[in-house]
């Protein structure tokens, strides 16, 4: 087995794979479809909203990724990312406002446990 | 040099945003908060009155490097807002003393919403459209959970924040590979790039339509609405039905006639056969409701089918009929939930068994019930008559006959269940229930405004013009 720890980085940079955009988009794409999966099976609020991180995130990763390799001369896919992190931020804080109060309410923050209107 | 004169009327709403916060915190704290109703009522209707000015026939302004744009369209629609707005805190000023436990936060919000809604029907760049959807969302997020002492409207609130979370990861996400295949977030620059044709592209427009009609609350992306419209309190769910419905559509609209139009022998069946399903299950739905605010969601999902008829013809009369109809939805929600809400202050609640013997202990609030529900039904002579023949005709124009038929129907069929409703208010009672009928009483505000709302929807039944002239100067300036 090799030592890594005794490479210097040419060698590093001699081996490893050329990192391009396709490994960003695939890199997007897989955490989508954790959050996705997540979002759909998790049955607590706070994991739900963590899954929606990982999503919105996804989609982060994409504008940068895209605006950094596709011949863009602005920078509008950044700068949409940086607001698509304030309002995920924001609307983190109203998720977990409603989980105190949902859990002062009943006790559990269950999402199986909000059925009281059916029909 | 940025042009303000574009985005005059936001400026307008956050100051009266503004006004409100300090209002709330300079006014006594046991004090009510009635003067805060005033303030915004007065400050919306004289936006109301300053955005007439601003319809031209000239190129229209843009702000911030064409992020933004003030044309006759997102005129029209922002001054739908203001209007459904408007109405919605003149009839709620009861509801609000008594059930919202922070009135000044509550108004504040309101105005955020409103805010959000404006950026919307102006946004000319995927930027903007999400910076108004998510302003918009949020808010409702916290208004639909207003109501502390109900364990619904927190249920709502939660189910809402989730599935409207979740339809914006989504949307994002198609927003980020159509930047990917067009290299630009602008919907001009979008519609020349053929890029779009990649499936990089169309899986973009894809997800980007799944997070629309989730917003829209199209079947099948529909299972919050009618928990969410239940849950609300009543002028939140009035607001939800006319002014979130009405933004969503505004914003649809521009991102598939200006971002995607060579994309449109894609789009278009798909759009057509949602639009059907969209009528179909609503209606079916509604059938069976016993709530009339649940009942209204369903209801609203088959008005929302309706419109996307109209989206679907895609030409000047498609957009003139679906502005005319989501403007006289307006008013009929208006009347619907006015009724609804002084229903609610007065007996505790929505459901059939509240609107019982309405006819004799308020007879005014039965008739503009019942006149505001056949407007939605689309029985002449009220205004939904004439929109739903203007949405039709230019279905069949472009050759969308089954779809037109498939509308007909099901309008027939919403007949049903709106008049199950009039029957529970006009029915005569037994006399247990003939004891228990308390007299309801009307705040002149309520007054004013279903009389408002009933005079609006009858008057443009009967004179279809004034609005028809206005839709058709916002279409045509539009699409030229």
């Amino acid at each position: 087995m090799m030592d890594i720890f005794s490479l210097s980085a040419v060698d590093i940079l001699n081996w490893s794979v050329h990192i391009g955009l396709t490994h960003f988009l695939l890199l997007a794409a897989l955490l989508f479809s954790i959050g996705l999966y997540g979002l759909l099976t998790r049955r607590g609020i706070i994991p739900t909203l963590m899954c929606v991180e990982l999503m919105l995130n996804a989609a982060n990763i994409n504008l940068v990724a895209f605006n950094h390799y596709r011949p863009v001369t602005d920078f509008s896919g950044q700068l949409m990312a940086v607001f698509s992190i304030a309002v995920a931020a924001s609307e983190v804080a109203i998720g977990i406002a409603l989980a105190f109060r949902i859990y002062r309410e009943r006790g559990s923050v269950n999402i199986d446990e909000l059925n009281h209107m059916k029909g | 040099m940025m042009n303000f004169w574009a985005v005059s009327t936001e400026i307008l709403i956050l100051a009266l945003m503004v006004a409100a916060l300090a209002m709330d915190l300079i006014l006594p704290k046991e004090g009510t908060r009635r003067g805060i109703a005033y303030v915004v009522i007065s400050g919306l209707l004289a936006t109301l009155v300053y955005t007439f000015g601003l319809y031209h026939t000239g190129p229209s302004m843009t702000f911030f490097g064409g992020l933004f744009i003030a044309d006759n369209y997102a005129l029209f629609f922002k001054q739908l807002f203001i209007v459904g707005m408007l109405f919605s805190v003149l009839f709620s000023m009861d509801y609000v003393e008594k059930y919202i436990e922070s009135p000044g936060e509550f108004y504040t919000i309101l105005m955020s919403a409103l805010l959000g809604m404006c950026v919307m029907a102006s946004a000319n760049d995927l930027l903007t459209l999400f910076i108004g959807l998510e302003l918009m969302t949020i808010s409702f997020y916290v208004l639909v959970g207003q109501r502390m002492d109900d364990k619904d409207s927190g249920e709502a609130s939660v189910k809402y924040l989730i599935v409207g979370a979740g339809s914006t990861a989504v949307m994002l996400y198609g927003i980020s590979l159509v930047y990917g295949a067009s290299g630009s977030l602008d919907f001009v620059v979008i519609c020349r790039s053929l890029q779009m044709f990649f499936s990089i592209g169309l899986a973009g427009v894809v997800l980007v339509m799944i997070g629309f009609f989730f917003k829209l609350s199209v079947i099948p992306f529909h299972m919050w609405a009618p928990d969410v419209y239940q849950g609300a309190p009543t002028p939140i769910t009035a607001l939800l039905a006319m002014g979130s419905k009405a933004a969503g559509i505004a914003v649809f609209m521009r991102v598939l006639y200006t971002a995607f139009p060579l994309l449109g022998a894609y789009w278009l069946p798909v759009l057509a056969v949602f639009a059907a399903i969209c009528m179909v299950g609503g209606n079916i739905m509604a059938i069976r409701q016993t709530d009339v605010k649940r009942m209204l969601a369903y209801s609203s999902i088959a008005q929302a089918g309706y419109m996307m008829c109209g989206i679907v013809s895609a030409d000047i009369a498609g957009m003139k009929a679906v502005m005319f109809y989501a403007m006289l939805y307006v008013f009929a929600n208006v009347g619907a939930f006015a009724v609804l809400t002084c229903v609610e202050t007065m007996r505790g609640g929505t459901t059939h068994r509240h609107m019982t013997g309405l006819a004799q202990s308020a007879p005014i609030l039965a008739a503009v019930m019942t006149i505001s529900l056949l407007s939605m039904a689309g029985i002449p002579p009220t205004a939904g008559f004439s929109g739903k023949i203007y949405i039709f005709t230019a279905a069949v124009e472009r050759g969308y006959l089954w779809l037109a038929f498939v509308g007909f129907v099901m309008s027939m069929i919403s007949v049903y269940y709106y008049l199950l409703v009039a029957k529970a208010m006009y029915r005569d009672l037994t006399p247990e229930e003939e004891a228990e009928n308390t007299a309801v009483k009307i705040p002149f505000a309520v007054r004013a405004t279903v009389l408002l709302s009933v005079i609006a929807t009858i008057g443009t039944g009967i004179y279809p013009e004034l609005l028809a002239s206005l839709t058709n100067l916002a279409s045509q300036t539009f699409m030229r």
